[in-house]
């Protein structure tokens, strides 16, 4: 009985309509594309995207040289040297990440104790030449100043939870 | 005026006046190809809930000329190992078939280019030439995707040909000719009368053995992206590829039309009463063909890709006795007292 049914379901083309009345319906559905650059999804206060160093409010910078983004670093993407300062203090003299490397897994920021690398929002940037894409330490400070407010306010929407 | 100009072109006349018609026929057809491929584009992705193309020009109504230009830069790239003869000659055979059967198909019982009595033998001839560029194409490329695309296609054209006839068959028995104009005049007088309702079964056959013969999904196994590459026209580039795609879209258009033609009654309103008729003719026959048009990209989005052995099984086991069985009822009826019901 169910083979007969079975056969005339299909030998009638009842299969085939049901499925081409799906996707009629489906023509008139709001469609869902976000139209790119004029729109944009909504980002998570934890984005990862593109890396910044962060200073103190008082001008000092936070990085003391510890080398864990270094060591936890999957893709070996970031390059530290250390000195020490005049006043005695620990700092880097070298901080590069290498973004074509990177894999943007967030380790380093996670592991970081004075949350001094970060990664920002920004996704959209670019390399015109061989080199542009590997950030250097003042790159990466400059950075830290001009996106410090939203950083900042990120940090905080996700302090509770760490 | 038509005197004037056959005045001072004495016996080029003929020639002049055909070439003019034939532009008339050919320009608005590759205006539609162009804007089918933007109908396809957007109606498939509607259907996928997606908006489509709509960066170039008003709602992207510029698109198919920017992909027109941009094949038209591309270079054509014939491979080495290539049998260039054939290779520059196979989308030519592509495309002249799928042009030369526009001839016998009129527009209005008045509009048709070459008036002959069998016209409709004349179509089938005609697509079924459109196989050797297909063949010729897999082959000269020297590259065993398009081989295989071209085997496939062949197999498949061959055994849906012959259910395609027996469709034809069908109607050429209700109507009594093969001139086109006769069997659209024949269905005369509103939509119960049109062929679709007593050969049911045969315009469905003919709608699907269509799709197949166009080498459209679900029946592209010919192309089948996901398993040879891209099929017989794999090596093909810029222009060469634009004919075959041209061709594909041209051909297309010919089986919508003739199914408008043959089943819907062609240009025939839907109720031959007031409001209808006011309706013209052609614009009847455009909305047929675009509705004809509009189920290949529905079935396009909607169904998945026939294995190869499942088309054969369909053409081979289901369509052919389908119509036989159908031409046979056809033939009684007629026989009978009912063949009004029929004719």
């Amino acid at each position: 009985m169910n083979r007969i049914k079975n056969f005339f379901s299909s030998f009638l083309l009842i299969e085939l309509l049901k499925g081409m009345a799906l996707t009629g319906r489906q023509l008139f559905a709001r469609k869902i594309t976000v139209l790119y650059p004029e729109e944009r999804t909504p980002q998570s206060p934890r984005f990862r995207g593109l890396h910044a160093l962060r200073r103190y409010p008082n001008g000092e910078e936070r990085c003391i040289a510890c080398k864990l983004c270094e060591a936890v670093c999957p893709a070996l993407a970031i390059t530290i040297e250390s000195a020490a300062r005049a006043d005695g203090t620990r700092r880097t003299t070298r901080y590069d990440i290498d973004l074509t490397k990177c894999i943007f897994c967030g380790f380093c920021e996670e592991s970081c104790p004075v949350d001094s690398i970060v990664e920002t929002r920004i996704f959209e940037y670019c390399g015109e030449k061989r080199g542009d894409l590997l950030y250097t330490k003042p790159m990466l400070l400059e950075l830290g100043e001009r996106y410090e407010s939203q950083i900042a306010k990120d940090r905080a929407c996700d302090a509770k939870y760490r | 005026m038509m005197a004037f100009w056959q005045g001072i072109l004495g016996i080029a006349w003929t020639p002049v006046w055909a070439l003019v018609k034939i532009i008339a026929i050919i320009a608005p057809l590759m205006i539609g190809v162009a804007y089918l491929t933007y109908a396809e584009r957007k109606v498939i992705g509607y259907m996928q809930v997606r908006i489509g193309p709509n960066r170039v020009g008003f709602k992207g109504l510029l698109q198919p000329i920017a992909d027109g230009l941009k094949l038209l830069m591309k270079e054509i790239v014939v491979p080495s190992g290539a049998s260039k003869g054939l290779f520059v000659v196979a989308p030519m055979l592509m495309i002249a078939p799928a042009l030369a059967a526009w001839a016998v198909v009129p527009f209005s019982p008045r509009m048709v280019l070459a008036n002959i009595d069998a016209g409709l033998l004349y179509i089938l001839a005609m697509t079924s030439m459109g196989v050797y560029g297909v063949i010729i194409a897999g082959w000269a490329s020297n590259s065993k995707y398009a081989f295989l695309g071209a085997m496939r296609s062949a197999a498949q054209i061959v055994s849906y040909e012959i259910a395609m006839g027996f469709a034809l068959v069908g109607v050429l028995m209700a109507a009594h000719s093969l001139n086109l104009i006769d069997i659209v005049q024949a269905q005369r007088g509103g939509v119960f009368h049109w062929y679709w309702l007593p050969l049911a079964p045969l315009f469905v056959v003919y709608f699907i053995s269509g799709v197949a013969e166009t080498n459209r999904a679900p029946f592209d196994v010919a192309e089948g992206e996901s398993e040879i590459v891209a099929g017989f026209h794999v090596e093909y580039s810029g222009m060469a590829f634009a004919v075959f795609f041209l061709a594909e879209y041209a051909n297309m258009i010919l089986v919508a039309m003739l199914a408008s033609l043959l089943f819907l009654g062609g240009w025939e309103p839907l109720f031959p009463v007031a409001p209808f008729t006011w309706i013209p003719g052609f614009l009847w026959l455009l909305g047929k063909v675009a509705f004809m048009l509009l189920l290949f990209l529905w079935a396009r989005a909607t169904f998945p890709r026939y294995r190869y052995d499942q088309i054969m099984r369909l053409g081979w086991k289901v369509f052919i006795p389908v119509t036989l069985v159908w031409i046979v009822a056809v033939g009684l009826v007629l026989q009978t007292p009912y063949r009004y019901l029929v004719h």
